[in-house]
């Protein structure tokens, strides 16, 4: 079933952008699948892994950043921000986890670092000048696919493949050891260690991949809007978006990210031709979805699928 | 240089702020201590607060510290029904379950107030306002030191509430062994729903008491936080002498940090503290819980 | 195999093991009994990582082990079960076997595979695809050991494995325990169900507030006054034997 879907989404998405000319669409579509890649970046740490990062920002405005002052400061070709970007998403994970994990910060714990991390990361991305203070920076507009400004269509595509490159390493992590004793940490740590995890190394591990993932988020955000600034780049929004695609969608499986960034953003500009273009209420209807998925269905969407697929014998996860 | 002139008024500011973070930090303590959960939306309902507190004085003309007893009131009934009927249904026993569920209260409240009172930020103008306490060496307006008293009060009342009355015990044996607080009878769920609605009321209470010095927009309510967690692990988390102690180092560290570094990393040293105390300390100052 | 010297663990005020040696020499089957409270986990997690001994040894195939992590301590070959049941509720009873049984297996098909058929040794190949969260207490407790034996341990130390289980149930344990030893992995138990203590042990040690009270053969050793004592209380012995009251 699962790869009914993927072949299902595969097919819509080589032919949106025959089917659908419109800029406003492939703008949209990119959306969806920018957040449905960085969603499965913290699908990996949050949902396999159990650890609820609520400070994913850190990761996305570094590499953000990484790429816009690689090409504004140095000089540098666009497409080194992509390495670059995953170099510095990955060493933020990567830190971030050695703070946290080495410490044994847990649960509400661990989000509430990470928030911190993120919230620090934008203080001081406001204050010093190399990042653009609270001006933010610009990135030179350069069309054409020699300084990864592919243009809408380009970067659609461009999207495609990294989502299904998403959805291909979730799949090999779900059957790797790596994923199996990552799973077991989430499920329940002792035991997991009683059984020769090494905890830490395993969770260190990833959340420096959803750090790097995350980065390379970033990097394309900023190739694509041109423009980067404290409150985008370390600020809540970003970091409630990727965590709430993960949570409708169903955390912990391959598809979650692409079907709840999927389903997030329809209803979202469903709301949005409904109720108007203010400012906030999106994000009220974001906050909305939060409460309602995690009250009536914590497994999202495709938990709910899945149970009701399965007979009614069956536990829940518990 | 360090002057005593330039020192001391800044203790003095960074006391009368601290005391604030105190008031909003003490709440929080009393549902972190009671529920062990970190309630995030703990911030966005002081924006709340404060929004209904300068619309009584806007719209109504109620000063206030007047606005006090209807305030009070109506944010224990906002707490009490929010816990009771969304956060408490909404955990399914999952400590993380709760931390998004008040992750999405914090958001819904924060964008309705940006939509319906745009981001345009409000103040209110009391008789107090302009007053000054004259201290000597410093200069303190009447609504801060007003604040740092009250700050002291709410935290007796909430230590005697909590040690003295039979709701606060019920309340800390609720706290130390849930089941067996059941088992003996208490109503659990009534119980949690009460603590989540004092902790909120007292935020009312906080609202009233700051607006005159501050002023209110829907983003009000990440500063404190933040912050206000910050304070809550740093005092211990379920301590409300810790929590008084901490928001009033808290609100130093700030203005002297203000005085060394400058507004824009101000507040840059609160959240180092809150990483570094996470990291070394959890168990903050005072440490151990309400019971 | 195994040895633990003078080991001492606190907690604040309380001595939960004190001074506490026992000795187990590969292939056999030794068990650790005593009355509730004695101590005897907190030994077991002190000689796996879980808790870092105030003072003594413990040395594991001839390596000083003492206050290792406990990942560390499992990959040498030392391997405890929990007394209270800890699966991995959403994962399947296969997929729990497999986490141990990726400890020596990198590859994911083999490690299913082994887990499979561990899992099925112990009786559970019915219930191998459903979550371990659907399995009773019997079967969570089979679970622990089948993850405990798929790492490949050369000594297991199984924590309780008979308790709150009915007497058909224990009979069926039993001769899995001896199985386990008897294809090369060494056992320590903490066992309070007597008949099984007696039918698979060689030599017993019995712990008691802490210490350490007797060791020897299964049959001498619950002979003894202290530790009839120790489980029914002072004077005891006396009673049980018709003396004085």
């Amino acid at each position: 079933m699962r790869n009914a879907a993927l072949g299902a989404f595969l097919v819509a998405a080589l032919a949106l952008p025959f089917v659908t000319g419109s800029e406003f669409w492939i703008k949209f579509a990119f959306t969806t699948l920018l957040f449905a890649f960085m969603g499965q970046a913290w699908n990996i740490l949050g949902g396999y892994g159990g650890q609820f990062s609520f400070g994913h920002a850190l990761f996305f405005g570094t590499g953000a950043y990484a790429a816009a002052v690689a090409q504004n400061s140095f000089g540098l070709n666009a497409w080194l921000g992509l390495p670059l970007g995953a170099a510095a998403g990955g060493a933020a994970g990567w830190a971030a986890g050695y703070l946290s994990f080495r410490y044994g910060l847990k649960g509400s714990y661990f989000a509430l670092v990470t928030l911190a991390f993120a919230e620090v990361f934008r203080i001081l991305a406001n204050a010093v000048d190399f990042t653009g203070a609270g001006v933010g920076l610009f990135v030179k507009l350069q069309p054409g696919w020699a300084d990864l400004q592919p243009g809408y269509v380009g970067f659609y595509y461009l999207l495609v493949a990294l989502v299904l490159a998403s959805v291909w390493l979730a799949w090999r992590i779900e059957n790797s050891r790596f994923g199996a004793q990552l799973t077991a940490i989430r499920e329940n740590e002792a035991a997991a260690a009683a059984l020769g995890v090494d905890a830490y190394a395993v969770k260190v591990r990833a959340i420096a991949l959803s750090g790097a993932m995350t980065g390379i988020g970033g990097v394309i955000y900023v190739q694509f809007y041109l423009y980067i600034d404290p409150g985008i780049a370390y600020g809540p929004g970003v970091s409630v978006e990727i965590l709430l695609v993960s949570i409708i969608g169903g955390m912990g499986t391959v598809l979650g990210p692409l079907l709840g960034s999927t389903v997030l953003h329809a209803a979202s500009e469903l709301a949005r031709r409904v109720m108007g273009d203010a400012p906030g209420i999106h994000l009220v209807f974001y906050g909305v979805l939060l409460v309602l998925m995690v009250r009536f269905m914590p497994d999202g969407l495709i938990g709910l699928l899945k149970r009701r697929a399965s007979r009614p014998a069956e536990a829940p996860r518990a | 240089m360090l002057e005593f002139q330039i020192f001391l008024p800044a203790v003095v500011n960074g006391l009368t702020l601290g005391a604030v973070y105190a008031l909003v930090a003490l709440g929080l303590t009393l549902i972190y201590g009671v529920l062990h959960i970190i309630n995030f939306a703990h911030g966005s309902l002081l924006m709340a607060a404060l929004y209904a507190a300068f619309f009584l004085k806007d719209g109504l003309g109620i000063d206030p510290y007047l606005a006090m007893p209807l305030l009070v009131p109506a944010f224990f009934a906002a707490g009490y029904a929010l816990q009771r009927w969304v956060i408490g249904k909404a955990s399914h026993g999952k400590d993380q379950n709760v931390l998004l569920v008040t992750l999405g209260i914090s958001i819904v409240v924060e964008n309705l107030a940006l939509y319906f009172f745009r981001a345009d930020t409000r103040t209110v103008e009391t008789p107090l306002s302009y007053e000054m306490l004259d201290l000597g060496f410093a200069l303190v307006p009447w609504p801060r030191a007003i604040g740092f008293f009250a700050a002291l009060l709410v935290a007796v009342v909430l230590w005697w509430t909590i040690e003295r009355t039979d709701l606060g015990r019920a309340i800390r044996a609720v706290a130390k062994e849930r089941q067996g607080a059941r088992l003996v009878g208490i109503d659990v769920d009534h119980v949690f729903a009460m603590s989540f609605g004092i902790g909120t009321a007292v935020l009312g209470a906080a609202a009233c008491l700051l607006l005159p010095s501050f002023y209110v927009t829907p983003g009000v309510g990440n500063v404190f936080v933040l912050v206000a967690f910050t304070v809550v692990v740093l005092g211990g988390m379920g301590s409300f002498t810790g929590a008084l102690v901490g928001g009033l180092a808290i609100g130093v560290t700030e203005s002297l940090g203000g005085l060394f570094l400058g507004q824009a990393l101000g507040q840059l040293g609160i959240f180092l503290i809150f990483i570094l105390l996470l990291l070394f300390r959890p168990t903050g100052l005072f440490g151990s819980r309400l019971a | 195999m195994l040895e633990a010297q003078g080991i001492t663990k606190r907690f604040g005020g309380l001595v939960a093991v004190s001074e506490a040696s026992l000795k187990v020499d590969a292939g056999r089957i030794v068990a650790l009994i005593g009355p509730n409270g004695a101590g005897k986990t907190t030994l077991f997690a002190a000689m796996t990582g879980f808790h870092k001994p105030d003072s003594g040894r413990v040395t594991f195939d001839g390596a000083d082990v003492t206050g290792l992590p406990p990942h560390v301590v499992a990959r040498r070959g030392l391997v405890r079960t929990f007394q209270i049941v800890q699966p991995f509720g959403a994962l399947t009873v296969r997929e729990n076997v497999a986490v141990g049984a990726h400890l020596r297996e990198p590859d994911r098909k083999a490690a299913l595979k082994l887990a499979g058929e561990i899992a099925t040794s112990l009786g559970m190949g019915a219930m191998l695809d459903k979550p371990a969260a659907a399995l009773t207490v019997a079967g969570r407790k089979r679970l622990e050991v089948a993850r405990a034996l798929a790492t490949r341990p050369k000594l297991v130390l199984l924590d309780e494995v008979m308790a709150g289980l009915n007497p058909t149930e224990i009979d069926d344990i039993v001769p899995m325990v001896r199985a386990v030893r008897d294809a090369g992995t060494t056992v320590l138990l903490i066992e309070h169900v007597m008949r099984a203590v007696m039918q698979l042990s060689e030599h017993v040690y019995v712990l008691n507030q802490g210490r350490m009270i007797a060791e020897g053969a299964p049959r001498e050793v619950a002979a003894r006054r202290d530790v009839v004592e120790a489980y029914l209380g002072h004077g005891a012995a006396n009673r049980i034997a018709g003396t004085t009251p």
